[in-house]
């Protein structure tokens, strides 16, 4: 009895101390409000998630088949999110708060669009895209790391502004691609495209692999190399950082710069491995920047973190046709992700639990002493 | 005949996150007492007063105030029972007058409602005759920013006395005055007690003590140890009941064997963030083999001067030189290769990465260098935990998971020993040191001084800035006081006392002109 206490008491003590176990039961408190709210709407919660399964495991709705197109999506869907998490991710440990993700992308979306339109098409003009929508997102990035090293720019403020400029910037530069209309372009060359591998029906392309690298790139980065423990230091005590001899001001605009590279490769995937043929005028924004904030958080800007929070964006992205198919509102998608953004939010009030423990653990060895 | 009791506390029990804080605690205080409580940092004493004013409840336990249980749930009740309280920072609005701020919070209107003009004759006049009557020498209508410090302080006990307390409890009063100032303090208390007020003086210095207090109730670790008559006790048997072992605080050093100049700063000039002019040509030498004393009243300077030295803010003029060398506007991480080893007064702040680990910390500032290095850019952290271990096992730090403990959560005292292991361990030509004590418990001050004095044995420059006079005085070779951002005497250690240093801290540059 009195042994069963002491394991419940450590089980508590293990689940408020570790942040990936609270980031799961969050994710599962966001779907269980989800199932609350679908079933006072007068809909079955049943087939909401069969719609998330069927898109992770690809069955097939009508025929009671395989339909393995549904992995395949959800995996490319996957591609920005997990993509766009590591744009707020590495700028977070660095202890930044980057809004611009989403202008980050968009910036990395045009340059790539731009080289594949302008340039006449040659063998691997792909690699060349991918090149530029990254160097276009640091470029974005990295204007906000110098006015925050430099000049004490608010980086929340400026990529919120920069957001702007390169949604509008991006029309500008896409209205002179050749065919432009008011939405598309003239097709990109083949060239360009990236090719699709292992699922033919669905969009699954070797971005997938770029996405990947980039999981461990991030992950050898910032917690393996001496950069990256500058970066973790930086974000955790930048005057004992400053005070130490690290270079502080070069970390924020470094860390800003690949922050925005994640996102502009992002967008460049988004683009070149779509199935839409032309290139895009976009009128609003795509938001997987600002999803990827929320991808981020859940994944507690780790990188197997965020590769598993990107994952389920993707799937929740994918189920939403199958739940129009199954008489679900596909907006409960975006009430799940919003309810997991509040409830990881409440992450502070859990210290506040935890610390309140720790108290009444002492006091009752003192009163048992 | 029986004592009359103004305070009895009897049992009270409060606990915090990972300590208890009071355990347990039977307090009685004589009317018209002075009545110390003696404790290290963290022993109890600031809880303790905190439940008997108000600010916190207590577990468990009873209070009973003239033989009156009571019970005390904020701090007005506190004050409606006759307790004042002078807090260690004092809570006064600046660009307000003696007077406004005294009636502040119960100001006394003409008429009633919101917008009712003030009346302060009658506060002012009363503030006056308090003043007179105890010796506070205070003027109500001078404004708290145009008041030193000490009259500051004053003004906070005149806030007591206004509010008709008898009951005035002084947290650690004497932690930012000057000698002189300090006896002035004591003289105040003895009048309060002539008066008929009970005091209780929350304090970790044997001295004051001894100067003033009847009786004395030693806490140590969330315990009261003992309550002592104080005329039939020594210090050293009050600092034994403090710690609980025997101690000294003499340091024994061999003779100073000083060589070259190490560090040198001539006609240092430093504005604060503000763009207030807070250095003012201060000249300096360090040289090896000797601890040079920084001594002077928190605010005139001090921290100024070591961010210059340290690279942490920009110089407006001057030079600092280090073995020869200009760093004076040299980035910080050049500085630290060049042999500047700085022990920050903000350990939490400037020392240490508390989420990060002991071993990680202790790497902080050559973490780039190549032991610690393995191809492509990876970080050898075996090395850094091995490095770690080393400096655990030499500088014993007392952690619950040796180097894979977080810095955050280990105590004041063994997170300065992390920090001063690191700075040692670089080797510096010039080691800076502020406030290396402050806030630490006994044991773990005596280890800090005796790893500082090593230094300089091995012939290292220390530059050590505190504004405990007794660690200046007990420790350092030359002692160079500061005041208004200008250093106004450098004596040797052994022909100056204590007395003196206080007239220049004061800054009289006249006391000092006259000794001469």
């Amino acid at each position: 009895m009195k042994r069963n206490d002491l394991n419940r008491t450590s089980f508590i003590d293990w689940f408020l101390g570790n942040d990936g176990a609270i980031s799961f039961a969050v994710v599962i408190l966001g779907f269980i409000f989800g199932t609350i709210i679908v079933l006072l709407v007068g809909k079955n919660p049943i087939n909401m998630y069969k719609s998330l399964l069927y898109s992770m495991i690809g069955r097939a709705r009508s025929n009671g088949g395989w339909n393995f197109r549904y992995i395949g999506e959800t995996l490319n869907y996957s591609i920005p999110f997990v993509l766009c998490g590591f744009a707020m991710a590495f700028a977070y440990r660095v202890g930044l708060f980057n809004v611009g993700g989403e202008g980050q992308y968009i910036m990395g979306m045009t340059a790539a669009q731009t080289v594949a339109l302008l340039l006449p098409p040659f063998p691997g003009q792909w690699v060349v895209c991918l090149l530029a929508a990254i160097m276009a997102g640091a470029i974005w990035g990295g204007i906000v790391g110098l006015l925050k090293a430099r000049f004490k720019v608010s980086e929340v403020v400026a990529t919120i502004m920069l957001n702007y400029i390169a949604l509008y910037l991006s029309r500008l530069i896409c209205l002179q691609h050749p065919g432009a209309t008011t939405y598309n372009t003239a097709a990109l060359p083949a060239t360009s495209k990236l090719a699709k591998f292992l699922i033919p029906s669905s969009n699954l392309n070797i971005g997938f692999f770029f996405m990947l690298a980039a999981v461990f790139i991030y992950w050898f980065v910032m917690e393996k190399t001496k950069a990256g423990f500058a970066f973790r230091a930086t974000g955790y005590n930048q005057d004992a950082a400053r005070c130490s001899g690290i270079p502080v001001v070069r970390s924020i605009s470094v860390s800003m710069a690949v922050a925005g590279a994640f996102a502009g490769l992002a967008g460049a995937l988004v683009l070149l491995g779509g199935a839409y043929p032309k290139g895009r005028i976009i009128v609003s924004m795509d938001n997987y920047g600002f999803n990827g904030m929320a991808v981020a958080l859940v994944g507690n800007c780790r990188a197997i973190g965020t590769l598993l929070a990107g994952l389920l964006f993707g799937v929740m992205k994918q189920s939403q046709s199958l739940m129009q198919d199954m008489d679900i509102p596909k907006e409960i998608t975006y009430i799940i992700q919003g309810l997991i953004v509040v409830f990881i939010a409440l992450r502070a009030g859990l210290q506040l639990v935890r610390e309140y423990r720790a108290k009444r653990i002492v006091a009752s060895k003192v009163a048992s002493v | 005949m029986q004592d009359k009791y103004a305070i009895q506390m009897i049992g009270i029990t409060k606990a915090f996150p990972g300590i208890i804080a009071n355990d347990n605690i039977m307090l009685n205080v004589k009317e018209n007492e002075i009545h110390a409580l003696l404790g290290e940092n963290g022993a109890g004493k600031s809880t303790l007063m905190s439940i008997l004013f108000g600010a916190y409840s207590p577990d468990a336990g009873e209070i009973r105030i003239h033989g009156n249980a009571v019970r005390i749930k904020d701090p007005n009740v506190a004050t409606s029972l006759g307790i004042g309280m002078v807090h260690q920072h004092f809570k006064l609005v600046h660009n307000y007058t003696v007077t406004q701020n005294i009636v502040l919070g119960r100001e006394p209107r003409r008429g009633k409602g919101l917008f009712a003009p003030l009346k302060l004759d009658d506060a002012r006049q009363k503030a006056k005759d308090l003043s007179d009557r105890y010796g506070l020498f205070i003027d109500p209508d001078a404004k708290i920013e145009d008041i030193t410090v000490g009259q500051q302080q004053r003004v906070e006990i005149l806030k007591t006395l206004y509010s008709d307390s008898d009951i005035i409890i002084l947290d650690e009063p004497t932690a930012v005055l000057t000698p002189q100032e300090i006896d002035e303090l004591m003289q105040i208390i003895r009048r309060l007690k002539q008066e008929g007020k009970t005091i209780i003086l929350i304090t970790h210095k044997l001295k004051e003590i001894k100067a003033v207090a009847d009786r004395c109730s030693v806490l140590r670790r969330g315990k009261l140890i003992d309550t002592v008559d104080v005329a039939g006790v020594s210090e050293n048997q009050l600092a034994s009941l403090m710690v609980g072992r025997p101690v000294s605080f003499e340091i024994e050093k061999a003779d100073k064997k000083s060589g070259a100049v190490m560090l040198s700063i001539k006609g240092l000039n430093v504005k604060d963030s503000t763009g207030v002019l807070r250095v003012k040509d201060l000249d300096l030498e360090v040289r090896s083999g000797e601890i040079m004393g920084v001594a002077g009243v928190d605010g005139n300077g001090q921290s100024n001067m070591l961010d210059a030295i340290c690279g942490l803010c920009k110089v407006q003029s001057g030079t600092i030189e280090l073995d020869g060398c200009d760093i004076t506007s040299m980035p910080i991480k050049e500085r630290i290769q060049k042999g500047l080893g700085f022990i920050p007064e903000d350990r939490q702040r400037y020392g240490l990465v508390n989420e990060f680990t002991i071993a990680e910390n202790v790497i902080l500032k050559d973490y780039d260098k190549s032991r610690y290095s393995k191809p492509l850019g990876v970080l050898n952290m075996d090395a850094a935990k091995a490095q770690a271990d080393e400096l655990i096992k030499q500088f014993d730090v007392r952690s619950a998971q040796g180097s894979a403990t977080k810095a955050g959560s280990l105590s004041g005292g063994n997170q300065q020993k992390v920090i001063v292991a690191r700075e040692i361990s670089l080797s510096p030509k010039v080691l800076v040191v502020a406030q290396p004590t402050r806030g630490l418990d006994v044991g773990a001050i005596e280890y800090i001084r005796h790893r500082i004095v090593a230094e300089r044995d091995k012939g290292r420059a220390v530059l050590l800035v505190s504004f405990e006079l007794d660690e200046i005085m007990n420790l350092c070779d030359r002692i160079a006081t500061i005041s208004k951002g200008s250093i106004v005497s450098v004596d040797d250690a052994k022909s100056v006392t204590a007395h003196e240093i206080g007239l220049r801290m004061a800054g009289s540059k006249e006391a000092s002109d006259e000794e001469k």
